[in-house]
């Protein structure tokens, strides 16, 4: 066996499984953040994330559209990233709308979880036809700008590899702001007096207003973070794949995997579940037959395709997940709340 | 005095809706919507039992009407016979191996003391049983799948009335409950909710790709029917009869006789459909009033109250020696069946099963909706709410539509807005749907025909 197989094994696994699994689990995690936000400090299960970044995602945009009919591009960086500021604050004062509107009341009331559950069932009902009212059901691209940074044939000629690597602008943008946002997240929840609250308050509730913390002042942070994670992870999806209401709509279950996964109300366990949940969607529905041929010898080359699970259930894998991990850990891997 | 009017209020109210359908649309309308308000109504019963008798948030409701779906299939479509005689044995051996092998482990669960050669030997046992299943279950899959696939390529069922599938649905759904209650039921509010939720699309994933058992996307049409054709009917003497009778008067009002004719063919032409129509709404209707009065008694007995009991404080009734676990997963089960029921009756009505069909906004969550605004843990209050949330799902686009052209009826004929707003307005049913569900949970939470309890 030569080394260039290897190298080719691992350039292969890189562009078909490595790339795809980090952006859609940076995707994951970014949306998973929100709905453990939601949960660590409101304390209930939001079923509108998913069109919360729906709704983020179509208000980018909107303003996209609108910077490109009076001629303002990105350059070779998509025009959405330059709307994204003004879809995030879109999203938040909907979000400061509907907590006002909605949520506060059973606030007041003190009520169960499973009404704010219920309620937010409502909620996704509203913010989905608002969406689909507003921009319609059908598949958009809103992509422009470069679309690739280096092409594989471009990759093949440079490097005299059998196997190319393709790098699309979308995913080093995804990771890139993935990483900033959550950086910045972690930062805030650390160091910040008003994060420092948050954390305090989620932790425990009476204390926290015990010495003085003002539960108001941290429900409008939550929302003010929410809707921009919702905005940023919807429009990095929608740039990566495509934006269509429905697809975010069932976003909603790869999410709460992954939030439960990691354990529910801590961020760090939202961002390792989304990748968890990403590496195996992509991981478990790879045929590895093209990859076991370069680093196998020639006599032990596999017959069949060597995948795990059709690509038809690539969407099942996350309930999946989800259902074994609530039996075996329900507090998921870093000992979220449990229920 | 007034809590006592609340449910005939309610009724009525929704029977007028309906009348003015049927005058102001068509009763073939009316009808069409009646049906899928019965079918709707039996659902939410189902699901009353579970939410509204014990608390549990089930939101895998998608997943047991499509087993009621199946199985209307599986009872009712005509057998294959190539397919089993190529396929069935390797099916069967990897159902028997799966179900052998599941006996083995409980088996070994309960006689073997130590814990580590327990978890080696079940290891050792699912292993290897998947490995045996796999040799068997793929060559005979494909082989099924690849006989005359443009028209079968799968099972079949068993070729009878479909009718029995409705006690079939309800079996299966209430097996398969029994599985996935075992594994959720431990958890609690609202993983219970996302669990449900997951494990539906894992079944709706699985009845859209094993097209061996369903035909999975290929879908399965051209369902038997438990009422006759509109055909059949339009050829029967005593169908003919009987329409001309009962018009008899707006018929001799017409003193044409190839006129007369004509009006008769159309007359006899709808009245078929009408018939048809009806014929199904008086056997949902006898259904829906045996689960009923079935569900009334169990609300109304020691074991209802048991479960309100444990519904309200699960700590005081464990205390007074209440198996939780046990009584949750007993409701879990009835609740699913009576879903299943109703799924399979869906199924029949439509004639055909298509897995790609089922939505959890559609089949989950418009369901919940209706037993919160039926009012939870009433039962007529369910049969309410599926009545009118149905009805509002139907007529709000029709209704929307109005809306849109009465609010842009000042703009431009193609003006640009009107045209996006004309085109976008079925979408409103969604909102609708949010409202209804919003404003119940804020202005009327026990729902509009809230729960009684008599107390002796």
């Amino acid at each position: 066996m030569e080394y260039i197989d290897i190298i080719n094994a691992i350039v292969l696994l890189s562009n078909f499984v490595l790339l795809p699994a980090i952006t859609y689990g940076s995707q994951l995690a970014l949306a998973a953040l929100g709905v453990t936000l939601i949960y660590a400090v409101l304390r209930f299960s939001n079923f509108a994330h998913g069109d919360l970044m729906s709704f983020g995602t179509m208000a980018t945009i909107l303003i996209t559209w609108w910077l490109q009919s009076i001629g303002i591009t990105g350059g070779i960086l998509p025009t959405a990233l330059i709307a994204l500021p003004f879809g995030i604050l879109a999203t938040i004062i909907l979000c400061l709308f509907i907590d006002r509107s909605v949520y506060k009341f059973y606030r007041k009331q003190k009520s169960v979880p499973v009404v704010f559950m219920i309620v937010s069932v409502g909620v996704m009902f509203t913010l989905n036809a608002l969406v689909r009212f507003i921009i319609g059901p059908n598949d958009r691209k809103f992509f422009d700008g470069e679309k690739f940074i280096i092409k594989a044939i471009e990759f093949k000629n440079l490097t005299g590899l059998d196997e190319g690597l393709a790098i699309r602008s979308t995913q080093v943008i995804t990771i890139v702001v993935a990483i900033v946002t959550m950086v910045l997240l972690f930062w805030f929840l650390q160091k910040s007096k008003t994060g420092k609250s948050m954390r305090a308050f989620s932790n425990n509730e009476d204390l926290a207003l015990l010495s003085g913390i003002n539960p108001d002042r941290v429900v409008l942070y939550t929302w003010i973070i929410v809707g921009a994670l919702a905005t940023i992870a919807g429009v990095l999806y929608g740039l990566d794949k495509s934006f269509k209401p429905y697809t975010y709509f069932s976003l909603v279950l790869p999410m709460f995997a992954a939030a439960i996964i990691g354990g529910v109300g801590s961020p760090i366990g939202a961002i390792v579940g989304g990748y968890i949940i990403g590496f195996s969607e992509v991981m478990l529905t790879y045929a590895y037959k093209k990859f076991l041929m370069y680093i196998l010898p020639t006599n032990l080359e596999p017959s069949g395709l060597v995948q795990f699970l059709s690509t038809d259930y690539k969407f099942a894998i996350s309930f999946i997940i989800l259902v074994i991990v609530l039996i075996i850990r329900p507090t998921g891997i870093f000992k979220g709340k449990t229920l | 005095m007034i809590e006592k009017l609340r449910a005939p209020i309610a009724f009525l109210f929704m029977g007028l809706l309906l009348l003015s359908v049927g005058f102001g649309q068509s009763w073939s309308v009316a009808l069409g919507i009646i049906n899928l308000c019965l079918i709707s109504a039996i659902m939410s019963l189902g699901v009353n039992i579970q939410w509204g008798y014990a608390g549990l948030f089930n939101a895998g409701i998608m997943g047991f009407v499509a087993i009621g779906g199946v199985s209307a299939v599986l009872v009712s479509h005509e057998p294959v016979q190539e397919a089993w005689s190529l396929g069935g044995f390797g099916l069967l051996t990897s159902l028997l191996v799966i179900v052998s092998g599941y006996i083995l482990v409980l088996l070994i669960r309960k006689n073997l003391s130590s814990l580590l050669l327990r978890r080696i030997m079940i290891t050792t046992i699912s292993l290897l049983g998947l490995f045996i299943v796999l040799y068997f279950y793929k060559p005979a899959v494909s082989s099924i799948e690849s006989i005359n696939p443009a028209k079968t390529g799968f099972l079949g069922g068993l070729g009878l009335p479909i009718i029995y599938s409705w006690l079939v649905g309800g079996i299966f759904a209430g097996i398969v409950a029994f599985f996935i209650g075992k594994i959720t039921l431990g958890l609690r509010s609202d993983y219970l909710a996302i669990a449900t939720l997951g494990i539906s699309e894992i079944v709706i994933a699985i009845l859209k790709h094993e097209d061996w058992l369903s035909r999975g996307v290929k879908n399965v049409t051209g369902l038997s029917r438990p009422v006759p054709y509109e055909v059949d009917l339009q050829q029967a003497d005593w169908f003919i009869t009987l329409v001309s009778w009962i018009n008899h008067q707006k018929i001799s009002a017409i003193l044409n006789l190839t006129d007369q004719q004509i009006y008769i063919n159309q007359l006899i032409i709808d009245s078929s459909g009408l018939y048809v129509k009806i014929c199904y709404a008086l056997l949902f209707t006898v259904v829906l009033l045996i689960i009923l009065a079935f569900s009334n008694r169990a609300l109304n007995s020691p074991w209802g109250r048991m479960m309100r009991a444990i519904r309200d404080n699960e700590d005081a009734a464990s205390a007074i020696g209440k198996n939780i676990f046990k009584q949750h997963l007993q409701v879990f089960i009835i609740g699913s069946a009576v879903v299943g029921i109703a799924g399979a009756m869906l199924t029949t009505l439509d004639g055909q099963f298509t897995p790609g069909s089922y939505q959890p906004l559609r089949f989950t969550f418009i369901v919940w909706i209706m037993v919160i605004v039926g009012g939870s843990g009433n039962n007529l209050g369910s049969i309410f709410g599926g009545f009118f949330v149905w009805f509002m799902w139907i007529e709000a686009e029709p209704l929307s539509i109005f809306i849109v052209h009465a609010l842009t009826g000042g703009l431009d004929f193609d003006n640009v807005i009107r045209l996006h707003l004309i085109k976008s307005a079925p979408h409103l049913r969604l909102f609708l749907m949010g409202m209804i569900l919003l404003l119940t949970m804020r202005f009327m939470p026990q729902g509009v025909i809230p729960e009684t309890i008599k107390r002796t």
